[in-house]
């Protein structure tokens, strides 16, 4: 059980770096961005590569992270300079990123086993052999969730300093109310173009973590991550504390540990592991047909009339 | 300070829904020129503010203000030299932030948006004081989110956001006429206040007759996309309602249409 547990955590940590990106775009930019099915499975596939090939592991993660950052890049121009609704530009990106990570990784999927990952040098760690974690079975997950916490520790710091800059101050008031924003002068095309290069690059580092983790990269890892996303930040909103800021960034991470105990137990129970993505998207419609989570349905209506950018023009003075 | 020139403005060109909106509009505002502009629905008052605020291109002709030629310039760069508050109260400021947040916003209008903090304590001393002169309590709640106060409350804050930092032009759209009554004058007169004081350039849509001629010293009448009147100083001070209605029929040759300007 407690394997099982720690599992689950580790699994949560990584998957909440994910979330933390999802959260940008969905909730405070309005956006549903598509692009994340694309750039997480871009992400494992630029680490794997690169690992593969003996590039240092965390060169090969910095490298997933500028990869994920200009797949956003390239969702952003479609949307805000070619006038391209939200989501079909999020989809033309995820589609052309299928063909772009199967010549990265050259096959369907890359094996890493044996290959030094990020986590290596905390294996190597004495104070993560030690006898009691030797006994309870858990020395292959120590290096993740020390790695994991570290990681995820330093993206919310910085990302509650960022958004409480000038730059990210704008970038909220873009997703809030773009006419205002406007009004104020503020480009807003341009802070929806950097949210979603933050936002991919998160969500690119969070699948070279996976990749590692699991010890290989494929092809198909990305689908029905933004649904994996919305169930994680949903969870997190319920469970914990939303008031600040900060405690928002918090309460995605426990959220996604929550979803990944969820699903371990479940599992646990006997589902079958094919059902687990009917088991997510049934439960996120289920949260989503409740009033309480209506505000989650805004971006997506949002995206389909064509985003943040293209909402306004309609709605004349 | 503006210099509107020759402007026109056709939406839908080219479809069964096309409208000319605009007819060459020529206007020139002085400095410290407080102009009220009324017209019936649809005679374009919104459209020559979006024009003149970037929010549209204009088709011909040239904006000019305070020297600089901006007809082409993208809306969230003219922002800098302009003020701006809305008929509705929900579009002016950004519901999920702060008081504090959004004033800060607009505190930065104009200039480069850095890494440095959003917003500093020196600020929050600044705003408080401000938004004491509104004397609706505001300053004692600058973290409450916006999306919390009236929609009177709202929009004495945008107000006071439009006019933080001494802008060159301030257009303001009927942004009163989604208040109640008594709300309305309030923020009317806080209008007239921060105007008079501030010696602001401002163009001010309303719809209701009395208070177009009540405040500023020159008055704008638009009909179909033209400007039909352009009263000024003395004899505007002179001007009752009725003058301006008989002055609207003779000039239009029609009736004046719009309830809410006759039942004010
Ligand atoms: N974005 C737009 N697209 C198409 N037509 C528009 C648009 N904005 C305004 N119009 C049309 O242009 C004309 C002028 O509209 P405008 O909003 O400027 O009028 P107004 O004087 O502000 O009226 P009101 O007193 O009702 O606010 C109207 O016929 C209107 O239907
Ligand atoms: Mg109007």
């Amino acid at each position: 059980m407690l394997q099982i547990i720690l599992g689950a955590l580790m699994l949560g940590l990584l998957w909440a770096i994910m979330t933390i990106g999802i959260y940008i775009t969905y909730r405070i930019l309005g956006i549903a961005d598509l692009t994340v099915e694309g750039s997480i499975a871009m992400g494992a596939a630029i680490a794997a590569n690169c690992i593969y090939g003996g590039v240092n592991p965390y060169l090969a993660t910095f490298l997933a992270l500028l990869g994920g950052m200009a797949s956003g890049l390239c969702t952003g121009l479609l949307h805000t300079k070619l006038k391209i609704p939200s989501l079909l530009s999020g989809i033309l990106t995820m589609i052309a990123l299928y063909s772009i990570n199967l010549r990265i990784l050259g096959k369907a999927n890359v094996s890493l086993l044996r290959m030094d990952t990020v986590y290596t040098i905390f294996l190597k760690m004495s104070f993560l052999n030690n006898n009691l974690f030797v006994k309870l079975g858990i020395t292959h997950l120590m290096p993740v969730i020390v790695l994991g916490i570290i990681v995820v520790l330093g993206i919310i710091t910085i990302l509650y300093w960022f958004f409480g800059t000038e730059i990210g101050c704008s970038i909220r008031a873009t997703g809030d109310n773009p006419q205002m924003s406007r009004a104020q002068g503020i480009n807003t095309n341009n802070m929806i173009v950097i949210g979603l290069i933050i936002s991919n690059g998160l969500v690119a580092v969070s699948g070279a973590l996976i990749a590692q983790q699991q010890s290989f990269a494929d092809i198909q890892m990305g689908t029905g991550s933004i649904v994996i996303g919305l169930a994680s930040a949903i969870i997190g909103e319920v469970l914990f504390s939303k008031r600040s800021f900060f405690s928002r960034l918090v309460s995605l991470v426990f959220g996604a540990i929550t979803y990944r105990v969820i699903i371990a137990l479940v599992l646990k129970m006997g589902m079958p592991a094919n059902d687990l993505k009917l088991f997510t998207a049934i439960t996120v419609a289920v949260a989503l047909a409740l009033p309480e989570f209506s505000s989650y349905l805004r971006p997506i209506t949002k995206s389909i009339r064509g985003g943040a950018s293209g909402a306004i023009r309609k709605q004349s003075l | 300070m503006l210099s509107v020139s020759r402007v026109y403005k056709t939406f839908n060109i080219g479809t069964v829904n096309e409208k000319k909106a605009l007819k060459n509009i020529c206007l020139h505002l002085k400095e410290g020129d407080f102009v009220t502009l009324i017209g019936g629905n649809g005679s374009g008052k919104s459209t020559l503010l979006n024009c003149i605020a970037g929010v549209y291109d204009v088709d011909e002709g040239s904006i000019i203000i305070d020297g600089a030629d901006v007809t082409k310039i993208p809306e969230h760069k003219r922002a800098g030299i302009l003020g701006r508050v809305f008929q509705d109260p929900m579009v002016g400021t950004a519901a999920n932030m702060g008081i504090e947040e959004n004033l800060a916003l607009a505190y930065r209008r104009g200039k480069k948006r850095t890494f440095k903090w959003g917003i500093t304590n020196k600020e929050r001393e600044l705003y408080k004081e401000m938004l004491s002169q509104l004397g609706l309590g505001l300053e004692n709640r600058l973290s409450d989110k916006v999306g919390l106060l009236s929609g009177g409350q709202r929009q004495a804050l945008t107000l006071l956001m439009a006019t933080l930092n001494q802008p060159k032009l301030l257009l303001l759209d009927e942004h009163t006429a989604a208040l109640d009554p008594k709300t309305a004058v309030k923020v009317l007169e806080l209008t007239n206040k921060f105007v008079t004081e501030g010696n602001l350039t401002t163009l001010m849509v309303t719809h209701n007759m009395r208070d177009a001629i009540k405040y500023g010293n020159r008055l704008i009448m638009m009909h179909d996309g033209r400007i039909l009147l352009d009263i000024k100083n003395e004899a505007k001070q002179k001007l009752t309602v009725e003058d301006l209605l008989q002055r609207f029929g003779q000039a239009s040759g029609e009736e004046f249409a719009s309830d809410r300007a006759l039942l004010a």
